[in-house]
C-alpha cells in the first residue's frame, strides 16, 4: 500500500503548500477554499492508506514484486452478478432531476423508484447475489 | 472464408456464489437479450455501451460543427439565426467535452481495459459501474432534450458564464435541462472515478506492483483522482446556478450582493482539471500504442509516471488562467504554474520519442493515429504556452487563436489518440480486425482535414476575429480563411464516414484477430479476444510492466541504463510456466474451489 | 572556433541583428506602447517556440522516417528502457526555459498593467447589451451606440488615456486587436487600465465575451488624434450635446 498512500499524502501536502502560497499572495477566498478541499481529499484517504500500510507492510501479493500467481488463488472479492437495481436507480435519478425542469409532480415517481432501488441494492448485497 | 467468432457470454461463465456450476452454459434464470443488457454488471459490456453512446455523441456534435462552419463561409451569412447559432456552438462544445471525450475515455476504454490490464475479474464495484452508465445515458438524453424545449437548447457557451446564464438573460427550460444533464453526468463520472481508484488499488494481480502497471492504467488512476477533485466543484456550482435561476438566491448576481466572477472561479477550478481529465487517458493510449509498434518497451517509465502526477497536480492550480482578462486574478501565480505544465508535458514528448528511437516502427492504423496525435499536440501545446503569458492572452483571448489552440489539443488527444486506442483495442473487444486500407484512408483524410480546418483559425484569431460570433462584418478579408477552414471540416466528416464503412465491413466480413494480433506487451493481450467472463482463466507471471511480452519473448527483456537487464527478470523461477491451467482458478470465482 | 560554432553563429547573428525587423508572424506590432511591449514578448515566445518545437518536430520526423521497419527485418531492436542522464537533461532544460519566459512575462506584464497617477485623458467605458457608451467625465461628452452603429471613442495620441471599464448587465469584452489588448467589463466592479496610443488612426474594436443574442454586432472604434484635435473635438461635441440634449454616436 506504500505507493498508494504516498501518492495521496503527496497530493495532500502539495495542495496544502500551494493553498497557503495562494492565500498569502492573493487573499482570494474561493480558490483558497477549493485548494484546501483538495488538500483534504489527499490527506484523509492518504492517511488511512498509510496507517494500513504500516500495519500490513507488503503482505498483499500485489505489493510484492516476487509474488507468484498462485498466491492470489481463491476468492478475490464478491462481484455481484446481473442486477436490475443500477438501471432502476438511474431511471429514478433521471426522473427526479427532470422534476426540477418539467414539474414537481415528477418527484413522486422518481423518489419512489429511487427508494425501491436503494432497498433492492441493499437487499441484494445482503443476500450476496441475486435478489 | 473465415468463421464468425462466437460472441462472449456463451463461453465459460461464473455465476453468483450460491448458484450454478462453472460450466459452458447459462444457469437457470439468467437474463437474455435486452434484459441482459439492462441488468449487466460486466465491465466489458458497460465499457462497450459507453463507447457506442459516446461515439454517437461525437458524430452528433460533429454534425453541429459542420453546420457552424457552413454559417461562417461568408461574413454576413444568414443560414442560421443568431439564436440557433448560439445554441449550436454551446451544444457542440457541451456534447464533445461532457458527453464524448470524457466518457469515451474513462467510461469506455478505461472501464474495459483497466481491469484487464491489472489482471482483475471486473471493476471493484460492478453495480456502481452499471449505475454510472445509466446516469450517463440519462444525462446525454437530458442534454439533447434541450433542443425540444420551447425556448431551444442552452445558448450561453459550454462554460455558462454568470450573469449570462441566469434566469433573466437565459430564461426557459433549455438551460435548466443543460444544468440537470451535467449533474447526472457529473455523478456518473464521480462514481467511475471511485471505481477506477478502488480497482487499481485493490484488485491488482499478484506481482503487479504499482510500478509495474501499464502507463494507461497509471494515467487512469491519476484521471480518477482528478475527477474526484474537479467534478464535485462543478456539481456544487451548478446547484448554485440553479438556485439563482429558480430559488431566489443571489450567489452570482450583483443585484443581491452576489459576485459574478465567483462562477468563473468555481467553473474553472473544475474546468481546467477537466481538460486534463480529457487529455491524460489519451496520453496513456499513446504510451500503450507506441511501444507495441516500435517493438520496444516504454522509454522512461518512471519519468512518465511522475510527469503524469506533475501534470495533474499543476493543472489543479492554474484555473484562473482562463480569467486573466477579468483584471481581478493574481496573474504571476497562475502564469508561472501554467508555464510550468510545459515541463512534464515535454518530458512525456521526449519519452515518446525515446520509445520510437531505434525501434522497428510499424505504421499500422493505430500507430499512424499516434503520430497524428504527436504532431497535433506539439503545436497545440506550444500555443498553449503563449496563452499562459497574460499579456499575450490579453491580445488573443476569446479570439479564434484560442479556438484553434484548444481544438488542436483536444482533437489531438480525444480524436487522434482516442481513435488510435479504438483501432488498437478493437480486435480485443470483438475478436476481429478492422481493415487496414480503410483505416489508413480514414487517417490521411482526417490528418489533412484537421490541419486545413484549424491552422487558418490561428491566423483568423491573430487578425482579431472573436469566437462565438455568427457573423464577422468587421473582418470581411478573413472570408477566404474561413472558407479554407470549412473545407477542412468537410474532409474530417468524410474521413469519419469511412470509419463507419470500416466498422460495417469488419463486422460483416470478419478477419479473426486471435489473442494478440499486434504482439503487444500488456496483460490484456494474454487472454482471448474477446475476453471470457471474468477475464482470465490463467495469468502469466508478472515480473515487469510487460508481462505478455516477457511471456512471449523471454529472450528480449528490457534493458536499463548501462545495459543492465531489468533486474526483476532475474528474481523469478516461474518464467515460461503456464501457471494456473490445471491448478487453482486465479480469480473471479467467488467460492468455487479448485477441482 | 570550431566549424559548428561558426555555423551556429552565422545562423544566429543575422537573426539577432534583425531582431527589430523579425516578421510579425501575423500578430499586430501594436499601436500603443503597451501593445508594442506585448508584441516584443510575443516575438520572444515565437522564437523559443520555433527552436523548441523545431527540435521536437525534427526528432519525431527523424524517428518516423529513419526507424521504419524494413521488409524482412529480422530480430528485435535494443530493448532500452531508460537513460537517466538524458532524462535529467530534458527535465532541467525546459524548467530553465520556462523560468526565463516567466521573467520576461512579468516585466511585460508590469508594463501593460501599469496605471499612471496623472492620466492626460479619462474615459469611462460602459458596456451593455448590445452596445457601448463612452463618457468623458467632467467634459460633458457622452458617445453611445448600439450594435452596428459602431460608436467611436476619440482619444489623444501620444498621451496617457485612462479607461475605466464597467458593465450594466452581463460580462462583455473590450477588445481592440491592434492594441494587443482586451479586458472584461464585468457587472459589479469597475476595472481600470491605461493606453498610450502612439500612432494616430482609427482602430477597430469589438466585444469578445459572449453576451447574448447580438454579441457578433457589438462593435466600436477608437480614433486617436493629436491632442489639439482631441480638445477641439471635446469642445465641439460638448456644445452639440448641450444644444441637442442627446449623446453623439
Amino acid at each position: 500500500m506504500r505507493v498508494e498512500a504516498l501518492l495521496l499524502l503527496g497530493i495532500g501536502f502539495f495542495f496544502g503548500v500551494v493553498g497557503l502560497i495562494y492565500w498569502f499572495t492573493s487573499y482570494e477566498d474561493a480558490g483558497f477554499l477549493m485548494l484546501m478541499g483538495t488538500m483534504l481529499l489527499g490527506l484523509v484517504p492518504g492517511s488511512y492508506y498509510f496507517f494500513w500500510h504500516r500495519r500490513m507492510k507488503d503482505s498483499r501479493p500485489e505489493d510484492r514484486p516476487t509474488a507468484s500467481i498462485e498466491e492470489g488463488a481463491g476468492v478475490v472479492s464478491s462481484f455481484p452478478h446481473s442486477s436490475i437495481w443500477p438501471f432502476l436507480f438511474g431511471l429514478g435519478a433521471f426522473t427526479t432531476l427532470l422534476a426540477f425542469a418539467f414539474g414537481v409532480w415528477l418527484f413522486l415517481p422518481g423518489v419512489v423508484v429511487i427508494l425501491a432501488a436503494v432497498t433492492g441494492f441493499t437487499a441484494e448485497s445482503r443476500r450476496g447475489g441475486q435478489v | 472464408m473465415t468463421d464468425v467468432i462466437t460472441l462472449p457470454g456463451t463461453g465459460a461463465g461464473v455465476e453468483g456464489p450460491h448458484e450454478g456450476p462453472v460450466g459452458g452454459h447459462h444457469a437457470e434464470g439468467e437474463p437474455t437479450g435486452f434484459l441482459k443488457w439492462i441488468t449487466t454488471t460486466d465491465h466489458k459490456v458497460i465499457g462497450m455501451s459507453y463507447m457506442v453512446t459516446s461515439i454517437i455523441m461525437f458524430y452528433l456534435a460533429g454534425i453541429m460543427a459542420m453546420i457552424i462552419r457552413a454559417q461562417l463561409v461568408t461574413p454576413n451569412n444568414s443560414l442560421l439565426s443568431f439564436h440557433v447559432y448560439n445554441e449550436l456552438f454551446t451544444m457542440h462544445g457541451s456534447l464533445m467535452l461532457y458527453l464524448f471525450a470524457g466518457p469515451f475515455a474513462f467510461g469506455g476504454l478505461a472501464n474495459y481495459i483497466v481491469p484487464l490490464q491489472v489482471g482483475a475479474p471486473d471493476m471493484a464495484f460492478p453495480r456502481l459501474n452499471a449505475l454510472s452508465y445509466w446516469l450517463y445515458l440519462g444525462g446525454s438524453i437530458t442534454m439533447l432534450m434541450g433542443f425540444l424545449t420551447a425556448g431551444g437548447a442552452a445558448d450561453f457557451g459550454w462554460v455558462a458564464y454568470a450573469p449570462l446564464s441566469n434566469a433573466v438573460n437565459s430564461p426557459g427550460a433549455g438551460p435548466d435541462v443543460w444544468i440537470l444533464s451535467l449533474v447526472l453526468t457529473g455523478f456518473s463520472a464521480i462514481f467511475t472515478g471511485v471505481n477506477l481508484i478502488a480497482t487499481i488499488f485493490y484488485l491488482r494481480a499478484p506481482g503487479m506492483t504499482m510500478f509495474r502497471m501499464p502507463i494507461f492504467t497509471w494515467n487512469m488512476l491519476v484521471t480518477g483522482i482528478l475527477i474526484l477533485i474537479a467534478f464535485p466543484v462543478l456539481t456544487a456550482a451548478l446547484v448554485m446556478l440553479f438556485c439563482d435561476r429558480h430559488f431566489g438566491t443571489h450567489i452570482f448576481s450583483v443585484q443581491g450582493g452576489g459576485v459574478p466572477v465567483l462562477w468563473q472561479h468555481l467553473f474553472w477550478f473544475f474546468g481546467h482539471p477537466e481538460v486534463y481529465i480529457l487529455a491524460l487517458p489519451y496520453f496513456g493510449i499513446v504510451t500503450e500504442v507506441l511501444p507495441v509498434f516500435s517493438r520496444k518497451p516504454v522509454f522512461g517509465y518512471k519519468g512518465m509516471v511522475f510527469a503524469t502526477m506533475a501534470i495533474a497536480a499543476l493543472s489543479t492550480g492554474v484555473w484562473a488562467h482562463h480569467m486573466f482578462t477579468t483584471g481581478v486574478v493574481l496573474l504571476p501565480f497562475f502564469s508561472l504554474l501554467s508555464l510550468l505544465i510545459a515541463v512534464p508535458t515535454g518530458i512525456k514528448f521526449f519519452n515518446w520519442i525515446g520509445t520510437m528511437w531505434r525501434g522497428h516502427l510499424w505504421f499500422s492504423t493505430p500507430m499512424l493515429f499516434c503520430i497524428g496525435f504527436l504532431l497535433a499536440f506539439l503545436m497545440g501545446g506550444i500555443t498553449g504556452i503563449f496563452l499562459a503569458a497574460p499579456p499575450i492572452d490579453f491580445a488573443v483571448h476569446d479570439t479564434y487563436f484560442v479556438v484553434a489552440h484548444f481544438h488542436q489539443v483536444l482533437f489531438g488527444s480525444a480524436v487522434f489518440a482516442g481513435f488510435a486506442g479504438f483501432y488498437y483495442w478493437y480486435p480485443k473487444f470483438t475478436g476481429r480486425m478492422m481493415r487496414e486500407g480503410l483505416g489508413k484512408a480514414h487517417f490521411w483524410l482526417l490528418f489533412v482535414g484537421f490541419w486545413l480546418t484549424f491552422t487558418p483559425q490561428y491566423y483568423i484569431g491573430m487578425e482579431g476575429m472573436p469566437r462565438r460570433v455568427a457573423v464577422y462584418p468587421t473582418h470581411p478579408g478573413l472570408e477566404v480563411w474561413n472558407q479554407l477552414s470549412t473545407a477542412g471540416s468537410v474532409l474530417i466528416a468524410v474521413s469519419f464516414a469511412i470509419m463507419l464503412v470500416n466498422l460495417w465491413v469488419s463486422w460483416r466480413k470478419p478477419i479473426v484477430a486471435g489473442d494478440n494480433p499486434w504482439d503487444a506487451h500488456t496483460l490484456e493481450w494474454f487472454t482471448t479476444s474477446p475476453p471470457p467472463h471474468h477475464n482470465y482463466t490463467h495469468l502469466p507471471p508478472i515480473r515487469s510492466e510487460r508481462p505478455t511480452w516477457d511471456y512471449n519473448h523471454p529472450d528480449a527483456p528490457s534493458i536499463g541504463h548501462g545495459g543492465r537487464v531489468h533486474e526483476h527478470h532475474l528474481l523469478n523461477g516461474h518464467d515460461g510456466d503456464r501457471v494456473g491451467a490445471t491448478s487453482a482458478p486465479t480469480n473471479g470465482h467467488e467460492s468455487v474451489e479448485p477441482k | 572556433m570550431s566549424k559548428r560554432a561558426k555555423l551556429g553563429l552565422a545562423l544566429l547573428l543575422p537573426l539577432l541583428a534583425a531582431g527589430c525587423q523579425l516578421p510579425s508572424f501575423g500578430f499586430f506590432r501594436g499601436s500603443t506602447t503597451q501593445g508594442q511591449s506585448t508584441f516584443k514578448l510575443i516575438q520572444g515566445f515565437m522564437l523559443s517556440s520555433f527552436v523548441v518545437g523545431g527540435i521536437v518536430l525534427v526528432l519525431i520526423l527523424w524517428s518516423v522516417f529513419r526507424y521504419r521497419r524494413h521488409k524482412n527485418q529480422q530480430g528485435l531492436p535494443r530493448q532500452s528502457q531508460y537513460v537517466l542522464p538524458l532524462e535529467i537533461v530534458y527535465t532541467v532544460t525546459p524548467i530553465l526555459i520556462v523560468l526565463a519566459l516567466f521573467a520576461f512575462t512579468v516585466v511585460t506584464e508590469n508594463n501593460v498593467d501599469a496605471v499612471s497617477k496623472n492620466p492626460d485623458a479619462v474615459v469611462n467605458v460602459t458596456a451593455f447589451q448590445w452596445g457601448w457608451r463612452f463618457s468623458y467625465p467632467g467634459q460633458g461628452v457622452v458617445v453611445q451606440g448600439v450594435e452596428l452603429e459602431d460608436p467611436m471613442m476619440v482619444v489623444p495620441a501620444g498621451q496617457t488615456v485612462r479607461i475605466t471599464l464597467r458593465s450594466t448587465d452581463v460580462i462583455h469584452g473590450f477588445y481592440v486587436p491592434q492594441f494587443n489588448f482586451s479586458r472584461y467589463a464585468t457587472p459589479g466592479y469597475s476595472t481600470t487600465f491605461d493606453i498610450n496610443v502612439n500612432q494616430p488612426g482609427v482602430y477597430r474594436g469589438q466585444c469578445t465575451q459572449l453576451c447574448g443574442l447580438y454579441h457578433s454586432l457589438m462593435i466600436f472604434r477608437v480614433k486617436a488624434v493629436s491632442p489639439t484635435q482631441y480638445r477641439a473635438w471635446l469642445a465641439k461635441t460638448a456644445a452639440t450635446e448641450r444644444l441637442t440634449g442627446r449623446s453623439v454616436t
